[in-house]
This record gives structure tokens, sequence and C-alpha cells, in this order.
């Protein structure tokens, strides 16, 4: 069976690489911090599966997380020069090679989508599912990652095989500590959960509720969720807090709506609340990252009235259908 | 109650714009003090949180080949193509890699595109070079707002696509908390069927502020053309 954790591996060991590159950058002047932070990362990484099979101590990791936090906080990693080609160079390359540049970047959604939708249902002899039961995706999307790597090394013949390493962390290194700041998040909400931040919240829906009347109990669910969602940057997270305060017990038990339209257009709801928020850093901050953005609340500016019209549109759906 | 006040160090840590990092583990500690975990049990959750979310960091593998195309001018020749497609505008584009996103997810396909795999190396080259052809060399605030909606292109398909396919997390997050808790036994595929009128509307008013994004970035040029001549006096 082809195990989610071997891909967790080699982006340990591209971390790794990372690091040693760093500490050899001379132009970078926060090589020594840098390094640390990419070496730590890397280690997390592997470490990490110790982890979750319940080999190895988490408080261990936890400190090591926190680390990466206090070296994010005090302006690590830092980036080196950039040593790519120069715009002129790509002109006589893409000149060169023209279409076939495409090549590979298109292998990376052909294969993901061939493991998503096929692989992901083959059996093996032993009944086992060939890839790990719900990590299709990922699985594939390291595959694809590795397969394009082989289809570009072989199309354009770099000098070195340190060079797509190399070119990895010259786009790693734009993105910065923020590659890391949605696991970070994801640990926030467990601590959120563990610690009752849900139920507070919900004791204060409590007393928003008003009796009686339909379309307000609508859109405080509605709004709620995105709202909340707002706040723990994860739809997920509210879906059972609003759904036990609101969703529940007013909206069915009481006006007997449909629970299936319910529960689905108030999830969606909350995914109008996850366009809205830098909590949900790798879709809305990753994103500015990695298009080199000088505004990182670029991405939310620019769907912020979308999401606003379409809860909108959400409540009128769950009005208008459930009841 | 107290607890809460893990959300106010969110809150004012986001908008003094300290480092998030920072923000985020501090309001972790705090969430976990006031709830009455002691420093252990904070450091575990750490973590497991760490590990058990390492799934969302995997989009780096792509880097290396993306990295190693861009630097043999896959940008470039991504400009070079749409520049030919005179039909091709910015918005235009952005509206039709919206639906190909969400009609994808829609299908569970949702690696398919995404900021590492798509946006950067395809998209916005695509979407800038539509834009270039048609006001030159771009100032920053068009730039900006291209990059902004060619991300947002890519997060509004994938939300409002995804949840149409039966076997993605958030459903069956749905179903196995409303069965083991209400006793229900909701079909995946009555949630699934239920958020196609919402993914009918994020197309619908998406794609009409896409296609509308030609007519902003028209007006941004001209002011910054105005500015410019201005400041040239």
């Amino acid at each position: 069976m082809i195990k989610v954790e071997w891909f967790y591996w080699l982006c340990g060991i591209f971390f790794v690489l990372i690091a040693l590159q760093v500490l050899n950058d001379r132009s970078n002047p926060k090589r020594v911090g840098s390094a640390a932070f990419w070496g730590i990362l890397g280690l997390s990484f592997g470490y990490g599966t110790f982890v979750v099979n319940k080999q190895a101590p988490s408080w261990l990791l936890g400190i090591a997380v926190i680390g990466l936090a206090v070296l994010a906080g005090s302006g690590f990693p830092g980036k080196g020069e950039e040593r790519t080609t120069t715009p002129a160079e790509r002109v006589h390359f893409a000149d060169r090679f023209g279409n076939k540049l495409f090549l590979p970047a298109l292998v990376i959604p052909v294969v993901a989508a061939i493991f998503g939708a096929w692989l992901a249902k083959v059996k093996l002899g032993d009944g086992k599912l060939l890839l790990q039961t719900g990590s299709a995706t990922i699985i594939g999307l390291g595959v694809a990652s590795i397969l394009a790597l082989i289809v570009g090394m072989v199309l354009l013949r770099p000098k070195s095989p340190a060079v797509p390493v190399h070119e990895g962390r010259r786009l790693l290194e734009h993105i910065g500590w923020a590659a890391i700041l949605p696991q970070m998040l994801a640990t926030l909400g467990l601590l959120f959960n563990t610690s009752g931040v849900g139920k507070a919240v919900g004791r204060v829906t409590d007393h928003l509720v008003p009796k009686g009347s339909l379309i307000a109990a609508v859109a405080l669910y509605c709004i709620g969720m995105a709202v909340f969602t707002i706040i723990m940057g994860n739809a997920f997270a509210a879906f059972p807090v609003m759904t036990a305060a609101v969703g529940w017990p007013l909206l069915h038990e009481q006006f007997h709506g449909t629970p299936a339209i319910i529960f689905a257009v108030g999830m969606l709801a909350g995914f109008c609340g996850t366009l809205c928020t830098p909590m949900a850093a790798n879709f809305n901050l990753v994103p500015a990252a990695l298009l080199e953005m000088k505004d990182q609340y670029g991405p939310i500016k620019a769907q912020i009235p979308t999401a606003i019209p379409l809860l909108g549109c959400n409540i009128l759906i769950m009005y208008f259908f459930a009841f | 109650m107290w607890v809460l006040l893990a959300i106010a160090v969110v809150v004012v840590g986001f908008a003094l714009r300290i480092n998030s990092m920072l923000v985020v583990t501090a309001a972790g500690i705090v969430a976990g003090l006031i709830g009455g975990l002691s420093p252990v049990k904070i450091l575990n959750a750490f973590g497991d949180g760490f590990a058990g979310s390492r799934s969302v960091t995997v989009f780096i593998v792509t880097l290396p080949v993306i990295g190693l195309i861009e630097r043999y001018g896959l940008q470039h020749q991504a400009r070079k193509l749409i520049g030919k497609l005179k039909v091709v505008t910015t918005g235009r584009l952005l509206a039709i890699y919206l639906l190909i996103r969400q009609g994808t997810a829609a299908l569970g396909l949702t690696s398919i595109g995404g900021p590492a795999q798509a946006v950067r190396p395809l998209i916005h080259p695509m979407a800038a070079g539509a834009a270039e052809r048609r006001y030159g060399k771009l100032p920053e605030k068009l730039q900006e707002k291209i990059k902004g909606f060619a991300a947002s292109a890519d997060t509004v398909g994938l939300f409002f696509g995804e949840d149409i396919f039966v076997a993605i997390g958030s459903i069956l997050l749905i179903t196995g908390f409303v069965d083991t808790t209400y006793g229900l036994h909701l079909e995946a595929i009555d949630i699934a069927l239920w958020a196609i009128p919402t993914g009918i509307c994020a197309l619908l008013i998406h794609g009409t502020r896409l296609l509308l994004l030609d007519r902003r970035l028209d007006k941004l040029a001209a002011e910054d053309k105005a500015a410019t001549t201005e400041a040239a006096r």
C-alpha cells in the first residue's frame, strides 16, 4: 500500500536540502537562523510520523514548533540573492523550448486527476486499497510532482541535478514562514477546541436567538457560521458548534426544516467566511506570498465582495427550500 | 467565558500586524492556559496539531518543478501565447478558469488547480499577459489587482465546486457529525445535491465580477496614466 507518510518524508527531505543550501549561501545575511528554520521544519516532518503513530512524545515536537514560531517572529527565514536566469535569458529559452515548457506543468493536473478519479478506488490482492484511505489527493500530488520533475529534467537538461532544489528554494524563500502558517492555525484550532472556545461562542449565540422568526433564525445560523469561520479560520470547526446551538434545536426541531438542506447550505455559508479571513492562511495568505504581492490581504480584498452577496444567497436558498 | 480572550489575542495581533506565527502561538497558549490545560498538554497539542496537519503543506513538493520551468521561461511563454489570442482579456480568462476550477472540483479533482501548481506558473502570467497587451507595462496597482483576482478565481472555484462532490471532507464531516450526534441517516448525495444552488450563485456572482474586472482595469490604467502625465508636468 502506498502510504501518505512517504510524501511527508519527501517534504522533510526537501526542507533539509534547502537548509543545507541556505547554510552555504553566503549572500544570505541571515543564513544560520534561516538554515535552522528550514532544518527544524524538515526534521519535524519526519518526526511527525512517529507522533501520529504514538511512538514518540508530542511535546518534543511542540517545543520545535514553538521554536519555529519564535524564529519566524525574529525575522527568519531570510532571503539570499536570487540566482536564477535573467529575463533576457528567459526570453531566449522560451523561444527555444516554446510550448514544450507547458508539458511538465500539465503533467501535474493530469497525474493528480488519474490518482483522484481512478487509482483511489483500486484495490490490492489482499482487499486493501492501493493508496492509503483518504489520502489519494496528497499522494497524487506527490507522485505528480515527481513525474513532472522527471519530464522537466529530461526536456530542459539543466546543468546540475541541484538546479530544481535551488529553484524550489527560490520560490519557498518568497513564501518564507507563511508556508507553515496554515499548520500553525490548524494547531490553534485544536487548542481552541480542547479549551472550550467553541462552547463559549455557542453560549454567546444562544442569547442572540430571536423567538418565533424563521428568517431571523436562518440568518443567525448562516451568519453565525460565517462569523465563527472568520474567527477560527475553518468552517469545519464552526459547523459542530453552530449546528448544536442553532441548526438542530431551532431550525430542525422547532421549525421542522429538512436536515440535508440546512446542513449543506450552512456549511457553504461557513465557506463564505473562509473567503474573508486571514486565519485561513493556506487559501488567502499563501497565494499572496506565492504571487509576491505587496499587499498580503490582496486576495481577501478581491473575495469579500463575492462572499457577502453569496452569504445572502445562502440565507435565501435555505429559507425557501428547507422549510 | 474568559477563554474568549484567546480570540481577542488573535484579532488584536492581526490588527496590529504583529508576526502571524507569534500571534497564533500566543493565542494557542492563552487558550490552553485559561482552558485549564497543563503546560505539557499545551506542548502536546502543538505537536499533535502540527503532525496531524502536515497535509496542508504538501503543496511545496510542486515547487522544484515549477521553479525549474520558470527558469527556462515558462511565464514568458504563457504571456506570449495569450498575447496572440486577442479575444482573451484578463477578466474573460479568469472567468473561464473559475468555471474550469469549479467544474473539475465538482468531479472530485481538487488538485488540478491550486496557487502553487496553476495560478503562479500559468494563470497569473496569462492574466497579466492579456493586460500587458492592452495597457503596456503594468503599474503596480494593476499588477496587485490582477494577482488578487487570479488567486480569488482559484479559491472561489475550489470552495463552491468541491462540495458538490460526494466524497469530499466537508460532506463526510457533515454526515459523520449529524449521524452520530442526532441519530440521523443522511445520504452524502443529498448534501452534495443541495450544494448545487449555492455553487451556481457563486459562479454567477464571482464570474460577473471577473468579467467586470476588465472595466476596472481600464479605469485604473487611465487614472494611472493621468497621474503620471500630471507628475511629468
